[in-house]
């Protein structure tokens, strides 16, 4: 399991960019930090979830 | 800003001795030799540079590429008199009636991904506060990347009526806090009400001031 914004997903085996996907968060609106690190955007293809990992997904809605 | 220099008819030190007065000396320090950057002058940007101005910290890097709108005037800290004027020239010029003591560092820019790692090496928290999404996430993004560690205050979710109480402060990580309630868009036509903006901004500022204390929790 990977757990996501603090919950326990089963997610892995699936790169960052197919879970945001299926989730339906916009790219340009998130960050997301994966076991403490920010993940560069170019890395989104490339960045498998494994169990354990800890994701934070940050999304912004508009206002201010 | 070293010195006893006057600013609107007080000295320097009569401005210490009254923040010293209220918080004690040494936060009165750490705030006066702080450099914050508020990224976005609007409802948030203009009344987090505010509270942060009027808490004696010594520069502030304000940054921002609109001008004063008659829209804006509900919840932004700008005046009738200033509606078409650069927010970039019209804070700073309130800001000297306010605070004078504050250095104020105004870019009118519009910031990109490009930009982000080029300005903030200097400052010791970078506040965000863009009314667009995705220039929020943008920046927190580049920020985060540009500047591993580097304290970095956000905010999300401050639109419509309903509740202040649901406007929090959480830590993200190692050093991003994210203020708001996560969720309220404006684009859901919720419509921004002052008092919940400022109560996100409250939060903005007042984060930065902990940081500034030394303070990491949320």
């Amino acid at each position: 399991m990977v757990t996501i914004n603090g919950k326990s997903v089963a997610a892995e085996g699936k790169t960052l960019a197919a879970y945001l996907a299926e989730s339906g968060y916009a790219t340009k609106r998130v960050a997301v930090e994966l076991n403490g690190e920010i993940v560069p955007k170019v890395a989104y293809d490339e960045t498998v979830l494994s169990a354990g990992d800890e994701v934070e997904i940050v999304a912004f809605v508009g206002g201010g | 800003m070293a010195g006893n220099t006057q600013g609107g008819g007080i000295t320097h030190d009569e401005w210490r001795a009254a923040l010293d007065e209220r918080f004690g000396r040494e936060l009165r320090e750490r705030f006066e030799g702080a450099r914050v950057a508020v990224c976005g002058l609007g409802g948030l940007g203009s009344n987090v540079a505010i509270a942060l101005a009027r808490s004696g910290v010594g520069v502030l890097d304000l940054y921002d590429f609109d001008c004063v709108d008659i829209s804006n005037l509900n919840r932004q800290q700008y005046e009738v008199s200033q509606l078409g004027m650069p927010k970039t020239e019209a804070l700073p010029a309130n800001l000297a009636r306010i605070a004078p003591f504050c250095q104020v560092n105004a870019v009118n820019m519009r910031i990109t991904e490009d930009d982000v790692p080029g300005l903030f090496a200097d400052v010791d928290v970078v506040c965000e506060c863009f009314d667009n999404p995705e220039a929020k996430a943008m920046l927190v993004q580049g920020v985060l990347e540009s500047y591993p560690g580097k304290p970095l205050v956000a905010a999300s979710g401050m639109a419509g009526i309903s509740t202040a109480n649901s406007i929090r402060t959480r830590k993200v990580g190692r050093s991003l806090y994210l203020c708001g309630d996560g969720k309220s868009d404006v684009a859901d036509g919720l419509g921004l009400v002052s008092s919940r903006v400022l109560a996100c901004a409250a939060h903005e500022a007042h984060m930065v001031l902990r940081l500034l204390a030394g303070e990491t929790d949320a």
